[in-house]
């Protein structure tokens, strides 16, 4: 393979010194170059180029917390998600009030589903996050000063909070899926409860 | 040409890292949060579509310690070999009483099916929570992400947040691959 080429080349026969030997310096790269590949195709294969993301989520503390000292949440503005059976997803607005139950409505995860119903809702948010965005790259606001005006606007009083809670039925790509309409929607105010009685209840008698 | 090949070569090996071998190969969901998974310090749960649960950290001399501990609360003896050959173990899921037969093996049968028992947490044997409280006292440090599939039911994530909660770890990552803001 890798061999010098030593052959003296055409030399004058009829001289009379003997020249010194003229050896070539070419060396054969092939080898080199198939070991190059070599190694390419091995890390290829070894290697991963995508890192995975992350979510991050904060979940509600387990202590106990004194009843007065508890924020309870305007009823008006509240929205309960549940995960259901076969990605279907059902929600309502507000809570049971003069024994009237709230009208729960059936959605699904699809872009005229839960999200536009969200998205209606959170309209001024939305509005002020596009004209946040606008901003920034107008003005070149820093990425620092962008997130944390971000989070001044997500915890508007005004905008909704939203309850998700999940049947036993539910899945996990639910779950992350319904958390990243939050982040679609820019819904500042959100936690993961546990289905209640109550919430079992409705879903059975819309059933009916 | 042998230019060309060592250059790409370069290229792979700089922008690219290695593929872990995982207990479990799990599908996970897609988010549009484009937040980077730290490289280290940090512990890995995995959960599958059955819902058993397995357990990864970062660290050869957190492992072992970690055990050690492991040991010390489930009152099992760990040799110094023992200790050694999970330091090695990338990711794991089986029940303490089982630590023992599953370090004994050879690693190549370590992702039998048999051998994934995945990792007890019940509210009667939450080993879990120790697998968790034991790695916090370990490397304090550390962040907590959960690698779950896509068809995991909810009861078992349930079971694991309820478990973080437990710990008053609040705070945690979820392993997401990333997607397109549809909204932007």
């Amino acid at each position: 393979m890798a061999e010098i080429n030593t052959d003296k080349g055409g030399g004058k026969k009829h001289s009379k010194k003997p020249k010194g030997k003229k050896m070539s310096t070419r060396i054969d790269l092939t080898p080199m170059v198939d070991l190059g590949f070599l190694l390419i195709t091995f890390f290829m294969l070894a290697t991963t180029l995508i890192k995975p993301q992350t979510m991050e989520i904060s979940m509600p503390s387990k202590d106990k917390v004194p009843e007065e000292e508890q924020s309870k949440i305007k009823a008006s503005k509240a929205i309960t998600i549940i995960l259901a059976k076969d990605d279907s997803i059902y929600y309502y607005f507000g809570t049971r009030e003069n024994d009237i139950d709230p009208e729960v409505i059936v959605s699904n995860f699809g872009p005229t589903g839960i999200r536009q119903v969200l998205l209606d809702r959170n309209a001024s948010v939305m509005a002020k996050v596009a004209q946040l965005r606008k901003e920034k790259s107008a003005k070149n606001l820093t990425d620092e000063d962008f997130s944390k005006q971000l989070s001044l606007i997500k915890a508007d009083d005004q905008a909704p909070i939203v309850v998700i809670k999940s049947t036993d039925n539910g899945t996990y790509k639910n779950m992350v899926d319904i958390l990243d309409e939050m982040n679609i929607c820019n819904i500042g105010r959100y936690a993961i409860v546990d289905i209640t009685a109550f919430d079992k209840e409705l879903i059975q008698n819309r059933k009916k | 040409m042998c230019d060309v090949a060592f250059l790409l070569l370069t290229f792979f090996i700089l922008t690219s890292n290695m593929v872990q071998v995982e207990a479990v190969k799990v599908a996970i969901p897609s988010s549009i949060s484009e937040i980077k998974i730290l490289e280290t310090n940090i512990v890995k749960i995995l959960i599958d579509p059955q819902g058993k649960i397995f357990y990864e950290i970062d660290g050869q001399e957190h492992r072992m310690n970690l055990l050690k501990k492991m040991g010390e609360q489930y009152n099992v003896t760990f040799t110094d070999k023992e200790l050694r050959e999970f330091s090695i173990v990338p990711s794991f899921g089986v029940p303490m009483s089982a630590m023992k037969s599953y370090l004994a093996i050879k690693a190549e049968d370590r992702s039998n099916k048999e051998n994934l028992l995945g990792i007890p947490c019940d509210s009667t044997d939450n080993q879990l929570k120790y697998w968790i409280g034991m790695s916090l006292a370990v490397n304090p440090k550390i962040l907590i992400s959960i690698k779950a599939d896509q068809s995991t039911p909810f009861p078992v994530i349930k079971k694991v947040f309820g478990t973080l909660q437990d710990l008053k770890q609040n705070r945690f990552n979820l392993i997401t691959s990333l997607e397109e803001n549809p909204i932007r």
